[in-house]
């Protein structure tokens, strides 16, 4: 006796499914005349980027937020069927991920001549885009200037215990390892790793692990430029108490990382994704990175970094090709550790 | 006159807790239908729901089959290692200490507006509920983001009690009102104190609302991402969201997931075998007397300043900080808040059709026609949704990926999580709506000339319109909260209250994250209220 309703029932099912998935295109999927950027970088640089792009060529920019690896991973994991047209991240090692897995097509020659050999790989596959510098940053009243760290190494010895922290759940501290991995070798990063499970405070991310140090909770931290330039630009309100501490010397802690962008060989927008890409690493998105509200290092031949910055010269950073950092070690170096 | 037993009935809810299925006062099905348990339901019927109840099992099927794909020696690798240990302790320590700290507050609080007399008791009520409307993760950014010392294990114990206390409060309130007093005169009548006749009458009949609304805190404890990451404790659940961000759904994050939904599969056996058989319930058709109140006397302020500390604790401090952040910046004006809020409204407005759905089905059946494969089919559903939404959102992300391409990044894929999460909200909803709308006006409209079909959109469908409203409501406001999934779901350029909320919030950009904030919490209050005048409907029998 109940049939006929149910099989109403089910016809109307099939109708309200059929209408969902008709408003989830319309809701969840994008145009596609418009660009698709899985975007590792700080959502507002890049939407300072976008904005400025669209504006200038009426080309529509939709953003996919994410972290460097997780986006990095996923790519390689959508492969070819990738809706992403270019990928643009915080350090180079998940560029290299995606370059290895032959997802990236070629830049344009116009585009990798405006960005100096090294602060791209030589496949010419991405390019930097920009640059952030390693620091200590601590509160002098926790730590005074003798004690400070020679080198990153240091922080693994017991006599850090507890007094320093940092975020290795990020992309940036991740970039930091394998910077340390590169220069010293698997056995010194994994004991360095070991050392720093022992001795560190970990936090969520640079701001959280900045704020803490301002606050006295630990006396230093591994973070990256910028954030304390920000701070110190804006309210003071998370660095009002500390100092930044450059390693230089050619130290792993002195290290430089490279921000990287890509255009993805599966893109159906290829030549306005090249067109992103040119702009970005041309002088309008260079002096974004200069005027505007990022301070990172921008790359390009004659961009000039904020002022408040010191020279990226004067920084010793240790020479590495930003292509030749390996992050899937590094995470299960990490994982081994305990710290992930 | 109180005895004994029911059907054992498997499986959580981790829904609205005063609609609890399994309480002692769920709504008993119409007579009629239940002589009519013997009756057919058509194959259609039976197989549609056992199709979307298979549905729901995708993230089992998931975990399965993360366990052949990575292989003993990797997965035992990827488990058996001292960070894995770390994260046991915290989930373990979380859960033992939380769940009954949870239990004494809920179970507290509820007696002292129910049976005692605390002075406004019918306001402290509501205070006592309201920190149901402030999602844990908002109340962590409350707390956080003015008394940084709240942090850790500590940090993450207080937030959480404090947030999740009224889902033990609310069943345990509703079980208290369909107490008998008799029981309780009788136990004075021979010698016993108001302590003992609480601790020894009282509690044991309390015992299936408290299990119940402690497994469901649990579950919730287990699950929660956004609260704990916020004020820096690691669980499995944020340990998954870190794996995830660094390799995307890669095996060691599908590997701690094994470990996850081990942990709240064992939650539900242990609650299911501690509920036992025994069952009070007053038989007969008498009405019992109302309660007379305990005289607090000298304790009065005591009560009162106890139940002011929680509410201040539980929604004054969050409450202040999201407002004094609101103060801090203009926030209001910012571009992104009013697409934030369409976006939010077709995704979860979307799920809560789909979830009202796909439970019709399973409800119809189990109410029209109970037999053990529609309480397997129900089983299923609770089953799947007791699972974090982390595991949830990276079982579609794989599934999606790999074997529905045409799904993956879509809005459809971000319903389907909230309609596998939030499932029992609606078919408990439907199904007491559907047991309350008899059959015989059906027979009556037949009688009248009608078909069955037209008898059924006729007089029955119409009677169902409060429930389906109800359990569509309590969907769309469950999902408008939801974080974790829609972290990981979200299709490229969507965002919503909640994601935005949280990308404020972790950026340590206070000001920007209150106006989401102050949002968040007032989608939650219409549900909350709904929540709260169930279980105050408890039949004074």
């Amino acid at each position: 006796m109940a049939r006929r309703p149910l099989a109403l029932l089910t016809a109307g099912l099939a109708v309200a499914a059929l209408s969902l998935s008709a408003c989830s295109d319309s809701g969840g999927d994008v145009p596609d005349d418009a660009l698709v950027v899985y975007n590792a970088q700080h959502e507002q640089l890049t939407k300072e980027w976008a904005d400025a792009f669209t504006k200038q060529t009426g080309i529509r920019v939709i953003l996919r937020n994410g972290s460097d690896s997780e986006l990095g991973n996923q790519l390689v994991a959508e492969g070819k069927d990738s809706r992403a047209d270019v990928f643009l991240t915080e350090n180079s090692p998940a560029m290299s991920l995606v370059e290895r897995a032959k997802l990236f097509a070629p830049l344009d020659k116009a585009t990798l001549a405006q960005v100096p050999e090294r602060y791209r790989p030589s496949s010419g596959l991405w390019t930097g885009i920009a640059a952030r510098s390693t620091v200590f940053v601590y509160n002098p009243d926790k730590l005074s200037a003798s004690e400070l760290p020679k080198s990153i190494m240091d922080l693994a010895d017991p006599a850090w215990k507890g007094r320093w922290g940092a975020a290795p759940g990020g992309a940036d501290f991740q970039a930091i390892v394998s910077a340390i991995l590169k220069l010293k070798g698997r056995d010194a990063t994994a004991a360095w790793l070991t050392g720093m499970r022992q001795n560190a405070k970990i936090y969520r991310n640079n701001i959280a692990t900045m704020q803490a140090v301002n606050a006295g909770e630990i006396p230093g931290g591994i973070i990256y430029h910028y954030y304390w330039f920000r701070d110190q630009d804006g309210t003071k309100e998370q660095s009002g108490n500390t100092k930044l501490h450059y390693f230089k010397h050619q130290d792993p802690g002195a290290f430089v990382s490279v921000s990287g962008g890509g255009v993805l060989a599966s893109s159906r927008n290829k030549e306005k994704a090249q067109q992103f890409l040119a702009f970005i690493t041309g002088p309008t998105g260079q002096e974004i990175l200069g005027k505007g509200y990022s301070f990172e290092y921008p790359v390009a031949n004659g961009a000039a970094a904020n002022p408040a910055l010191p020279p990226l010269d004067s920084l010793e950073a240790p020479a590495i090709d930003p292509s030749t950092l390996n992050g899937t070690e590094v995470i299960d170096l990490m994982t081994d550790a305990g710290l992930l | 006159m109180t005895v004994v037993s029911g059907s054992r009935r498997a499986g959580p809810d981790p829904g609205p807790p005063a609609a609890d299925p399994r309480s002692p006062d769920r709504a008993v099905p119409h007579p009629g239908a239940a002589a009519r348990g013997a009756s057919r339901p058509s194959v259609a019927l039976v197989v549609l729901a056992c199709v979307l109840g298979a549905c729901m099992l995708v993230p089992i099927g998931y975990i399965v089959s993360v366990v052949f794909d990575i292989g003993w020696p990797t997965l035992s690798r990827l488990i058996f290692r001292p960070r894995v240990g770390d994260l046991l302790r915290n989930t373990v320590l979380l859960v033992v200490i939380g769940v009954p700290a949870t239990v004494v507050l809920g179970v507290g609080g509820a007696w002292l507006v129910e049976r005692t007399s605390l002075p406004g008791r019918r306001g402290w009520a509501i205070v006592l509920v309201a920190p149901l409307a402030i999602p844990a993760f908002v109340s962590s950014y409350g707390w956080g983001s003015t008394v940084p010392s709240v942090e850790g294990l500590g940090g993450a114990l207080l937030v959480t009690t404090l947030a999740y206390y009224p889902l033990v409060y609310l069943p345990a309130m509703a079980a208290i009102r369909g107490l008998d007093p008799a029981l309780e005169e009788s136990a004075r009548s021979l010698g016993l104190g108001s302590w003992a006749v609480f601790a020894r009458v009282v509690l044991p009949q309390l015992r299936l609302a408290v299990l119940g609304g402690g497994l469901i805190v649990a579950l919730h404890l287990l699950a929660e991402y956004g609260a704990f990451a916020f004020i820096r404790f690691d669980t499995f659940t944020t340990a998954i969201v870190v794996q995830y961000q660094s390799t995307f759904a890669g095996p060691a994050a599908g590997a701690l997931g094994v470990v996850l939904a081990t942990l709240c599969l064992t939650l539900l056996v242990a609650e299911a075998s501690a509920r036992g058989r025994l069952r009070y319930a007053r038989i007969g058709s008498g009405a019992p007397r109302p309660p007379v109140p305990v005289r607090l006397g000298r304790a009065t302020p005591l009560a009162v300043g106890a139940v002011a500390v929680t509410g201040a604790a539980a929604v004054g401090v969050p409450l202040t900080s999201v407002v004094r952040w609101l103060a801090a910046g203009a926030s209001w004006t910012e571009p992104e808040l009013p697409a934030a809020l369409a976006q939010t409204a077709v995704l979860a407005g979307g799920g809560a059709i789909l979830a009202v759905l796909v439970a019709f089905p399973t409800a119809w059946l189990t109410v029209r026609h109970p037999s053990r494969l529609s309480r397997a089919v129900e089983g299923m559903s609770y089953v799947a949704s007791s699972l974090p939404a982390i595991i949830i959102a990276l079982a579609l992300v794989t599934v999606t990926l790999r074997t529905v391409p045409s799904l993956y990044q879509t809005a459809f894929t971000v319903m389907l999580a909230y309609v596998i999460i939030f499932l029992p909200r609606a078919l408990v909803s439907l199904r007491s709506g559907i047991a309350q709308a008899p059959e015989s006006l059906e027979e009556i409209a037949r009688s009248l000339g009608h078909s069955p079909m037209a008898a059924r959109a006729r007089v029955t469908l119409p009677r169902l319109v409060p429930a389906m409203t109800a359990g569509a409501a309590l969907v769309a406001l469950g999902a408008a909260n939801e974080l974790t999934a829609t972290l990981l779901l979200a299709p490229n350029g969507t965002r919503t209250l909640a994601t935005q909320f949280w990308s404020a919030a972790s950026a340590v950009d206070y000001p920007a994250a209150a106006p989401y904030a102050m949002l968040l919490i007032l989608l939650s209050v219409p549900a909350v209220a709904l929540m709260f005048v169930h279980s105050r409907k408890v039949p004074a029998r």
